[in-house]
């Protein structure tokens, strides 16, 4: 129950629940007119960038349950969406399997290999653990390069247009199809990954992250606990993973490099480590930098042409200079500011 | 034979440039608990540096150096300050971010002043071939090697006879018996920085007098992970050990197998080593409590 004094809740009930107050299932709405009117209101390209926006938040998601609710640094973000883009594309292409069969089944498969790769975290924790997963990463980079029979020799993976039971996405309505596509899955993710939290098997991911030995002696099964982190995150990475393969129609290794791990994690860092709504924060903030660098060089042109030249450097830059900030200024990131918004706003006059 | 032997002397010769790199890489961890993932740029900008000073500036070869020396360090002592000290007892994934930020900014950095294309750069070893044991080899490879040994013979010494280089092996040890010794653990955690980035422009230099001045040698950033695994992440005699191993493994690989598979084998022994021994072949054993 919403207060001037804050927020105070009457039962255990009433704290479970996923939303408090009012003015929560009023910012709700306001978020779901918002998402609903966007394929009238947006062009194609910026459509595009809010459907690469949406396969984002499951990616970052996925990266959050790992690194912000379990505690286990990863850096084979890259490496896991490969594997799910690589399964997603061959069941399908050649395997003739109906799309979202074959979707499913990368998600299974990235599962399975991410709890591969997380094995090393049963002995290994932090630093040691950072730079396992960077291992692995370059590994399943090198196999995917490598091995000339997922591509057939061609380097890369052609994948048809997206077609679900006789429905086939169509040309002229490219974007808005998947726009509706995407929102539907994502929403989903969002829902599903905010109430595994709830459970006591995130419970038992949040008691490793706290302290993994003190979790042990409660009785929280650890190898258990980090496999299966592992096993859940890489499987939205790889829903991820896949769902790019079919979005974008091509699959080639140069989108699964160590900055696409690097990238997620600036998107859960500036979001909020530990925090859904932040994954989801954060992919919008992190994908739409380059995209808003872009549209102001390209304003700023005639007056400062050099800006238009040295963009990609400036987007480098600007894509640092937001991590260090973040982690300087906000660890807990655009989540804690928001809560700290909406506190002033509810206390106010007084200070707390 | 001959085959062989050149194939050691490229390998010694890399080797004893991820030695170098490395160096600075464990001297961070050693004192300051912090992953520097930034240390492939920070080997990036020594090498553009001492570019800048020799070539563009048109200094000599020892008024160069000493410029590239300075920058180094002020780099260094800049984002020990700055960037590192306010996150001082914050998580791992937090440091390990923060330098990876940092990472992408130097890199943008250099990209704005130098572009991405390949600068000239006269060689400053000798590029003469001699011939060693039957096998014609390049001189420039056996005095990099010799220069590597010295410098790291140098640190070694550094750390084992004077009052510096004793205050940060006790900072290593332990943070708060350095403290009630009267040893000022932040000028340690500066020392230390500043250490790692003159280490890391002697490699860059290196590296870009056998290659070439271009951003790849950020690359070989990367490559310092198996090597400091190797060896343990706190040991310096171990990253002689590691560099050596994984410089002669990589040529190995790729004269007698493949090239592309001499990308990856470091990180098979990586992951190798952190499944047999985590700790690498001399690092401490920390025992953790609750």
């Amino acid at each position: 129950m919403a207060t001037a004094t804050g927020i105070h809740h009457r039962s255990y009930r009433a704290e479970l629940r996923l939303r408090h107050t009012r003015a929560e299932y009023l910012r709700l709405a306001l978020m779901a007119a918002l998402l609903l009117s966007l394929p009238y209101n947006l062009g194609v390209y910026w459509l595009g960038i809010a459907n690469s926006i949406l396969i984002a938040v499951i990616g970052a998601v996925g990266l959050n349950i790992l690194v912000g609710y379990t505690g286990q640094i990863s850096l084979g973000q890259g490496g896991f969406l490969a594997v799910g883009a690589y399964t997603s594309a061959n069941l399908s292409e050649r395997g003739g399997l109906p799309v979202p069969l074959s979707i499913a089944i990368a998600v299974l498969v990235t599962a399975l290999i991410g709890a591969l790769f997380g094995l090393p975290a049963l002995r290994l924790k932090g630093l040691y653990l950072a730079i396992a997963t960077l291992a692995s990463q370059e590994i399943i980079l090198f196999v995917v390069r490598r091995w000339s029979w997922l591509t057939e020799g061609k380097g890369f993976v052609e994948v048809s247009r997206l077609e679900v039971f006789g429905w086939q996405v169509s040309r002229e309505m490219f974007e808005v199809q998947w726009y509706w596509v995407l929102l539907a899955i994502t929403t989903l993710v969002v829902l599903a990954a905010r109430n595994l939290m709830r459970t006591a098997l995130g419970r038992a991911f949040m008691a490793v992250r706290d302290q993994d030995i003190a979790a042990a002696a409660i009785g929280v099964n650890l190898t258990r606990s980090k496999v299966t982190a592992f096993a859940v995150s890489s499987g939205f990475v790889g829903l991820a993973g896949a769902l790019t393969a079919h979005y974008t129609e091509t699959v080639t290794w140069e989108r699964f490099t160590l900055d696409v791990s690097v990238l997620y994690l600036a998107m859960i860092i500036v979001g909020g480590i530990g925090s859904i709504a932040g994954s989801v924060y954060g992919a919008v903030f992190i994908m739409l930098i380059p995209t808003l660098l872009t549209e102001i060089a390209e304003r700023l042109t005639a007056v400062a042409p050099v800006l238009t030249e040295q963009l990609p450097a400036i987007k480098n830059a600007v894509f640092g200079l937001a991590i260090i900030v973040f982690l300087l200024v906000e660890p807990r990131g655009l989540d804690r500011i928001w809560t700290r918004v909406k506190d002033y706003v509810r206390y106010w006059p007084f200070r707390y | 034979m001959s085959n062989f032997i050149s194939l050691v002397v490229y390998g010694l010769a890399d080797g004893a440039i991820l030695a170098l790199s490395a160096l600075g890489f464990v001297l961070i961890y050693k004192s300051t608990r912090v992953i520097n993932f930034a240390q492939g740029e920070f080997l990036l900008v020594g090498a553009y540096m001492f570019y800048t000073s020799f070539v563009l500036l048109r200094l000599p070869l020892i008024l160069a150096t000493v410029f590239g020396v300075l920058v180094a360090t002020a780099l260094g002592l800049v984002v020990e300050r700055f960037v590192l000290r306010p996150l001082i007892g914050e998580s791992a994934l937090s440091v390990i971010m923060v330098t990876i930020g940092l990472s992408s900014v130097l890199k943008a950095v250099i990209q704005l002043f130098f572009g991405t294309s390949v600068r000239e750069q006269p060689p400053i070893l000798p590029t003469s071939r001699v011939s060693v044991l039957g096998a014609t080899v390049p001189l420039n490879r056996l005095l990099v090697i010799v220069i590597a040994a010295g410098v790291l013979a140098a640190f070694t010494r550094f750390f084992t006879r004077s009052r510096h280089g004793v205050a940060m092996r006790a900072v290593a040890d332990d943070q708060q018996a350095a403290l009630t010794m009267g040893i000022s653990v932040p000028r340690v955690f500066a020392m230390a920085w500043a250490l790692a980035a003159v280490s890391a422009l002697i490699a860059g230099v290196l590296l870009a007098d056998l290659s070439a001045v271009e951003q790849n040698i950020a690359n070989f950033g990367l490559i310092v992970f198996p090597v400091v695994i190797l060896g343990g992440l706190d040991s310096v005699p171990g990253t002689i050990v590691g560099g050596l191993t994984i410089g002669l493994l990589k040529q190995f690989v790729s004269g007698y197998a493949d090239p592309g598979l001499a990308e990856v084998v470091p990180y098979l022994v990586l992951v190798a080593i952190l499944l047999v021994r985590p700790y690498g072949v001399f690092g401490e054993t920390r025992i953790e409590r609750v």
